[in-house]
């Protein structure tokens, strides 16, 4: 008894080739994935119209955040609080972070998920000045960074707090910076996975030991340089 | 005493497509790949991300379907009913060329179309979105637990991962808008039973012999 047309049970068995053939490509393209990468970010970084933006991997920002909502700070209700093992402790408003010395940094933008933002403007305070401005006491090891969305957090050592490519930032891409990119203030720690250049920022703590931050918590490394850290062989931002 | 005593439907007029089983395997699959897409979404586009935030969990949900997706057809496999139909989608007979040649005319004519119980595009539409599903899961296995294997890998898994998510998400675009093109091909699946004349009309070659 055979209830079916012959071609229909013993017909060609081109499902499992496809199938096979699919799963082939795929680790085909995990292993031509960099040299594709590479020829793609070559596209998206002379396209004019920006459209490769809104493709995977094809260059720009990409938003995260690990909270359900931020709230809006803007330059009346923004502060910005230096403290822990400080001898002056103080809250900076935005106005008083915007007249203190500003630097520029012209660097790549490099995030520990894959993209790559090349040249992208930072502009603001030297984190190193505002440390030397509240006199860092002595036994302090590392600074501890909070953020106004409640949750996110981060942390350096003292050595490269003080780095000059380490700014708290207050301009990005020539532009103040946005609710979305992490304004008004946020960090920017140019040599590292941009995990680190924490949003929303709203306070500097000095304490005597790294406090590992939010993503650190979740596996992520503490030293985050680019290119040395997190299993990853990037070019170095800085 | 029921509404539609008015109006029988002649018993044989029904023909049984799919088993309880299978169509549970369906449902599943569906729902785990609607959360899927649904995360990866907002993990994905910026105006969504803004939306939803709460990233960690956003992620963890996404991984917890992802790990789930296949579930559904490997418990399937205990049932006859859908083995049989597995391995009716993987044999191609020579009906299911002409079916092909004619798709790629664009040629929608019945008679150049021949089908058994399933057509050469559901053919091809199942075990491609079999081996997807299957290379997702790997890369996205490779992106979450990155001391699994040589570290380079997860930036290229991630490539792959977002490429083939973009690709997955305009076939099953495709998959979606065939179905709610065809209302009984949906009934079949909601309650199993599909009527002789569709039957014959999309799957001439389809040999029937159960009746519900």
């Amino acid at each position: 008894m055979n209830p079916e047309p012959p071609e229909e049970r013993d017909g060609t068995p081109v499902g499992r080739r496809v199938f096979l053939g699919t799963l082939g490509l795929g680790a085909l393209g995990v292993l031509a994935a960099p040299t594709l990468q590479r020829a793609l970010e070559g596209v998206a970084g002379k396209d004019p119209t920006g459209l490769t933006g809104l493709l995977p991997n094809g260059g720009g920002f990409r938003y995260y955040s690990v909270a359900a909502s931020v709230p809006d700070k803007n330059a009346t209700d923004y502060r910005l609080t230096v403290g822990g093992l400080v001898d002056r402790p103080r809250a900076y408003t935005l106005a008083e972070l915007r007249a203190l010395p500003q630097t520029r940094l012209v660097k790549d933008v490099q995030c520990v998920t894959g993209w790559r933002v090349p040249g992208t403007p930072f502009e603001g305070v030297r984190l190193a000045d505002l440390l030397d401005a509240a006199g860092v006491r002595r036994g302090a090891k590392a600074i501890r960074f909070t953020c106004f969305d409640g949750t996110y957090s981060e942390s350096l050592t003292l050595d490269q707090a003080r780095r000059p490519d380490v700014l708290v930032a207050l301009r990005m891409q020539n532009k103040d910076i946005g609710h979305d990119h992490g304004g008004p203030v946020r960090l920017y720690v140019a040599p590292m996975y941009f995990y680190k250049s924490a949003k929303w920022l709203s306070g500097i703590a000095v304490t005597d030991r790294v406090e590992p931050g939010y993503w650190e918590n979740l596996g992520y490394d503490v030293d985050a340089w680019v290119g040395r850290s997190n299993g990853r062989t990037d070019e170095p931002t800085s | 005493m029921s509404l539609r005593a008015d109006t029988p439907a002649p018993p044989a007029a029904r023909i049984r497509r799919f088993s309880r089983a299978e169509r549970w395997v369906h449902r599943t699959t569906a729902a785990l790949m609607g959360v899927c897409v649904a995360t990866a979404a907002v993990l994905y586009i910026p105006q969504l991300a803004v939306l939803v935030g709460r990233r960690a969990l956003v992620v963890r949900v996404h991984e917890c379907a992802g790990l789930a997706l296949p579930v559904p057809v490997l418990l399937g496999l205990a049932s006859r009913a859908f083995r049989a139909d597995l391995r009716f989608l993987n044999r191609f007979g020579p009906h299911d060329k002409v079916w092909l040649r004619a798709a790629l005319r664009r040629d929608r004519r019945r008679q150049v179309r021949p089908a058994g119980k399933f057509n050469a595009g559901q053919k091809i539409y199942a075990a491609w979105i079999a081996g997807a599903t299957l290379v997702m899961l790997g890369t996205g296995l490779l992106m979450w637990f990155t001391h699994l294997a040589p570290l380079v890998w997860r930036t290229s898994a991630t490539f792959v991962h977002d490429w083939l998510a973009l690709t997955i998400a305009v076939v099953l675009a495709g998959h979606i808008g065939m179905a709610l093109g065809d209302p009984e091909a949906r009934e079949g699946l909601r309650t199993g039973t599909v009527s002789q004349e569709w039957a014959k009309r999309q799957h001439p070659l389809w040999r029937t012999r159960q009746r519900p």
